[in-house]
């Protein structure tokens, strides 16, 4: 196929409705839009960061109905009718959520550029150790694992797919650590 | 990204037509590979075609006989936590567990892991270095260039790279079959026939042919399976691929391995069973380390090291015998 044929399709705009932050959007998109371009481009939430753009870092890290997933690594108009939590949605009437506080508290950070997605991640992390799931740390597959499991060991793990280029990984570990014993 | 058209898959027959007619169309799922490889530019299909609509086709079921179907759109998570995976086949478990990352677990499907692209660094190069699985007949540039990664068994002149999936060697330890489904009706793959090695074509790394969507991924039951285990040796302790691999599974009398099954991955274009070793295992006792690794030795015969990955052929003898230990301790 030639190349303008190949753009004319490529650039026939589809419709996608989402869910973000509890809020309905319509969106027309490039279906090759990833969801980490249109949540900045097109709905300006500039909070989930862009780094390597090829899953290798997790900066891009969101929820998709409840799940943590990079936003790179998925097209926008393949989340049609999909709820969509970013960094921007964490705060309730001014309220941090805890793993928030708890990254401030601890001095999970130094640039930040990482952070949106190193806390999305580890919200999940707490909800997956809650609903009981292993990881490549967990040494007996066959006992249930809770919230009290959450060892620095576990954490590091399951924090794997977040790269910090700050290097403030210690941190990190003792903030999710502190945020999983709120919760 | 180049620019495609998106459609989306309501109906496994009218997906499985659209592919077969259409050359430019490819079916994606989690889109963790495919997205990856489009970026780069090493593929560029005009449509995309998503499957995620599919009925039926995430379900894990755990047969009452001992086996498990796992639809190709299950997620990595979903698979790797299930409680019945666990229980019978850990060795699935960890094999997913130790892959990529948390969010990309939640985001990949089994169809699509399997079907990841075996290729090394060179290969994501747009223009400048040869590459015969990128540009056929443009040479490997890995073949004389830096190999510490690359393949000791399998490979060929024209490509030596080795196939990235770990969920793949512990299938293939396993004799789990692809159920894939044409126009013609379904059939089912014996694991160790899905991957080909390269020879002279390395671009074509599955029997899969245009027009063949996998379904499901069926794992018969084996009285090995409980006694399972996967180790994974990386350069980094979490998120990263493997230098080598290996999936054990074990049945025994008291200390005697009865039966055995071994495959190792880091190693070859393809999951690499280690049918010699599991022959020559069959009968020794657990506690005599140097007869378990003169046996691994039997599959090690036809190892061919590359000038920089020599240790692979020492390194994956241990990893083999460590996996194999574990999954004995689990007997
Ligand atoms: C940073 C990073 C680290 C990673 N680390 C690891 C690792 O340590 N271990 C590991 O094993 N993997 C690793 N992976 C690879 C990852 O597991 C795969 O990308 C993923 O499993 C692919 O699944 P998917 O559903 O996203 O596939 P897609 O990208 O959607 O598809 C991949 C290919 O499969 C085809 N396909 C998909 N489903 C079907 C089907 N049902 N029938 C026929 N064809 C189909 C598509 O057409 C495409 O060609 C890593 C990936 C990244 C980005
Ligand atoms: S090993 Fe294969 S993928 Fe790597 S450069 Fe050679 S031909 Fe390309
Ligand atoms: S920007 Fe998505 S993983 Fe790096
Ligand atoms: S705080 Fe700078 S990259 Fe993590």
């Amino acid at each position: 196929m030639s190349e303008t044929r190949r753009a004319e399709l490529g650039e026939q705009r589809v419709a996608v409705a989402l869910t973000v932050n509890g809020r309905a959007c319509r969106l027309a998109v490039e279906p090759r839009t990833t969801l980490l371009d249109a949540l900045r481009e097109d709905l300006a939430l500039t909070g989930t960061k862009k780094a390597c753009d090829r899953g290798e870092c997790g900066a891009c890290t969101v929820h998709v109905e409840g799940r943590r997933i990079l936003s790179c690594m998925t097209l926008a108009a393949m989340q049609e009718g999909k709820q969509i939590t970013t960094i921007e949605g964490l705060e309730h009437d001014g309220q941090l959520h805890a793993v928030q506080a708890a990254f401030i508290e601890q001095d999970g950070f130094q640039c930040g550029f990482c952070t949106p997605g190193q806390i999305m991640s580890a919200v999940a992390v707490i909800e997956e150790a809650k609903a009981g799931w292993p990881s490549a740390a967990t040494a007996d597959l066959q006992r249930p694992i809770s919230l009290a499991n959450l060892s620095k060991a576990e954490i590091r793990e399951r924090m794997s797919g977040n790269l910090c280029r700050c290097s403030c990984y210690p941190n990190i570990v003792a903030a999710v650590a502190e945020a999983a014993t709120r919760s | 990204m180049h620019p495609f058209a998106l459609l989306r898959a309501h109906d496994a027959t009218a997906a499985i037509a659209a592919h077969a007619q259409d050359p430019e169309l490819a079916f994606i799922a989690g889109g963790t590979d495919l997205l990856g490889l489009i970026k780069d530019r090493a593929t560029l299909p005009a449509r995309l075609l998503d499957i995620n609509g599919l009925p039926d086709m995430a379900r894990i079921d755990a047969r009452p006989e001992g086996g498990l179907s796992i639809g190709a759109l299950a997620r990595m998570s979903d698979v790797a936590v299930h409680p019945e995976v666990r229980k019978r086949f850990p060795v699935i478990t960890e094999a997913l567990l130790f892959s990529a990352s948390g969010q990309l677990r939640n985001m990949a499907s089994i169809g699509g892991n399997i079907m990841q692209r075996t290729r090394c660094a060179y290969f994501r190069d747009e223009d400048d270095l040869p590459c015969n699985k990128r540009r056929p007949g443009s040479g490997c540039a890995a073949r004389h260039g830096l190999n510490r990664n690359h393949a000791i068994f399998g490979w060929s002149d024209v490509c030596v790279a080795t196939n990235p999936s770990d969920l793949a060697v512990a299938l293939a330890a396993l004799d789990a079959h692809v159920i894939v489904r044409g126009a013609s009706g379904e059939r089912s793959i014996p694991f160790s026939e899905f991957h080909r090695l390269p020879g002279t074509t390395p671009a074509t790394e599955t029997v899969l042919k245009r027009g063949e969507l996998i379904v499901a991924i069926e794992v018969p039951p084996s009285p090995e399976g409980r006694a399972s285990h996967y180790l994974k040796l990386r350069d980094r302790q979490s998120y990263e691929f493997a230098l080598v691999s290996a999936a054990a599974a074990v049945a025994v009398d008291g200390r005697r391995l009865r039966s055995v099954r071994l495959a190792l991955g880091g190693v070859a274009p393809k999951p690499w069973r280690l049918t010699a070793a599991e022959a020559a295992l069959s009968g020794v006792s657990l506690d005599d380390p140097g007869a378990l690794a003169r046996a691994i030795a039997a599959s090690f015969g036809d190892a061919r090291p590359l000038a920089h990955n020599a240790f692979k052929i020492e390194l994956a003898q241990r990893v083999a015998l460590r996996a194999l230990q574990i999954a004995g301790e689990r007997a």
